[in-house]
């Protein structure tokens, strides 16, 4: 018992999150240490019932009609040992009006052979709001498989934005796989930060379907990939609907022997709609490093500024 | 006492020569400004100096406080004590003005950073904070560049065009800037086509295609702006067509 409470001490405070969650008895939480439950508190107005089955833990989430959660919700799924897997799989109902912010904390320090899976259906519906801000914090072995994967579908007028953000430790290898059904007036924003390096892997495919009337939808990937690191970025953005409007923009920054590839498409089947895409790929801009080196800075040290920004 | 010598500088880009050997002597604490027309070599002048990506494969010297810098990077000839404001400056995504005015600061000290946007009429609140992209309108960015300089502490300061995009309540501001670093002892080199600019210095250089054709006192260079062009026989000669609507 002692054991699993300094376990999980050690797994909140490798968040960032433990004296947050601590200090604060009105904040719900929920913290899965491989494949088992080890912290859950809620607050009125959401219900969440996790499962621990044979094949990953099985979450369900739910925000009542009406709730507006004030504080946002911590989840803090993670590992402190250095191989195993992890696998989640999440079925999250915000229901009409409702609204919540989540921060969801993926926390391997110490990986070294890791799968961490995550399956998730989102239902946003009617008019609700529904953020969720996934921050990755790994090991500096590289040993670690993520895989992402959900499946979101958007009522009228519902707003759903995610961000998802790697820029701790390696990234080993991730594959994310985020689909969205938008509906009329609804919004959709998908942000994804990661930073790679050594023989890092990093595989995105963030699609939206803006299928209603007046539905917005803005992807946008910020990569940095340095030495050997590799980032595929699949943006798919497609509107059949009038005054569907859409933006798909992708920056990524490669240095060294690093590689890039980005693959926006947008299919329009509507004469009313709109989407626009826009892609940078390669070195840093050569006069905002050139500007920093003549304030002095190395060009080592001009990159890592302009990374900083460009992640942040 | 010159700070800066340009020695037989040629430089050459794409089998075109843009600078033909230049020979100018830039002085200790003084204002200079290189004048002349778009196209004459100006700002290329400054990238050569600043040794910009580039501008560095020259002919000749360039010597700084008595040492050839011809193979210095950027940064190096930073680290020595020269800098560079550019004619239309850089933005960045993601990084604030106060994320800038500290990587241009060698103290770090956040009391000289409002200082200088202070001084250029940017209440430090308001902008510190704000994300130094395409949100800033060209005379603020322009206007941020020269805080920059101004906590870059630097010996030698080149400005390109400082006064483009700057509107007129705010080029005095500009130009009390100017006067502050002639003051602390930085040798200022102005890069411009302005008048007004040119006013500032206390000696100019006249270039014309890719060549130094006068120098001297700056009253001696205006009389260019009055007369359009000083007679020459370089190629900037001025047509002889003057507007004839409203005569």
């Amino acid at each position: 018992m002692e054991n699993e409470t300094n376990l999980i001490k050690e797994l909140l405070e490798a968040s960032g999150i433990h004296s947050r969650i601590h200090k604060d008895p009105d904040s719900a939480y929920l913290v899965i240490h491989h494949n088992k439950v080890v912290g859950l508190q809620g607050v009125p107005g959401i219900e969440v019932e996790p499962q621990e089955k044979a094949d990953g833990i099985h979450v369900r989430f739910l925000v009542r009609a009406g709730t507006h959660i004030v504080k946002p919700v911590y989840l803090c799924f993670g590992m402190m040992q250095n191989e195993g897997e992890q696998k989640i799989i999440m079925d999250v109902t915000i229901q009409k009006q409702s609204k919540v912010n989540i921060f969801a904390h993926c926390t391997f320090p110490n990986s070294v052979n890791i799968i961490h899976r995550m399956d998730a259906k989102i239902h946003v519906e009617k008019d609700a709001y529904y953020s969720y801000f996934e921050r990755h914090i790994h090991g500096e072995e590289g040993g670690i498989y993520v895989y992402p994967k959900a499946k979101v579908t958007l009522e009228q007028g519902a707003h759903f934005k995610t961000e998802f953000e790697l820029l701790k430790g390696r990234v080993g290898l991730i594959d994310i796989d985020y689909e969205c059904t938008c509906h009329a007036f609804s919004v959709l924003e998908m942000i994804a930060r990661i930073s790679g390096r050594a023989d890092d892997v990093i595989k995105i495919q963030e699609t939206g379907h803006l299928i209603g009337k007046s539905a917005r939808g803005v992807l946008t990937t910020k990569i940095a990939v340095r030495d050997r690191a590799k980032a595929e970025v699949y943006n798919i953005l497609t509107a059949s609907a009038p005054y569907a409007r859409g933006h798909v923009d992708c920056k990524e920054i490669v240095q060294g022997q690093a590689r890039a590839k980005a693959v926006p498409v947008i299919e329009v089947s509507d004469s009313k709609a709109h989407i626009t895409h826009e892609a940078a790929l390669g070195s840093v801009d050569s006069k905002q490093l050139q500007t920093l080196m003549s304030r002095g800075l190395s060009e080592d040290e001009g990159v890592e500024l302009i990374i900083k920004g460009l992640l942040s | 006492m010159e700070v800066l010598q340009l020695k037989n500088v040629t430089l050459t880009l794409n089998d075109s020569t843009i600078l033909h050997n230049i020979n100018i002597d830039f002085w200790d604490g003084c204002v200079h400004a290189v004048s002349g027309p778009n196209g004459a070599g100006k700002s290329t002048l400054a990238s050569t100096i600043m040794g910009l990506e580039g501008y560095r494969e020259i002919q000749g010297s360039i010597i700084y406080e008595g040492k050839n810098i011809n193979n210095l990077s950027v940064d190096e000839r930073a680290r020595l004590g020269i800098t560079m404001a550019w004619q239309d400056p850089a933005r960045y995504e993601g990084l604030t003005i106060r994320d800038f005015l500290l990587a241009s600061s060698k103290t770090k000290d956040e009391d000289i950073i409002r200082n200088a946007l202070s001084s250029l009429s940017m209440n430090p609140r308001l902008y510190l904070d704000r994300a130094l992209d395409k949100t800033l309108s060209g005379g603020e960015r322009k206007k941020i560049e020269l805080a920059s300089i101004l906590i870059n502490e630097a010996r030698l300061v080149l400005l390109d065009e400082p006064d483009s995009g700057i509107d007129v309540e705010s080029l005095e501001r500009i130009f009390e800037s100017i006067r502050l670093l002639k003051k602390r002892g930085t040798t200022v080199i102005l890069i411009t086509h302005s008048l007004a600019v040119l006013q500032q210095a206390d000696h100019a250089f006249l270039m014309c295609s890719g060549e130094i054709i006068d120098k001297g006192k700056k009253e001696k260079i205006i009389k260019y702006f009055e007369n359009k062009c000083i007679p020459c026989q370089h190629k900037n000669i001025p047509d002889e067509w003057e507007p004839t609507i409203g005569k």
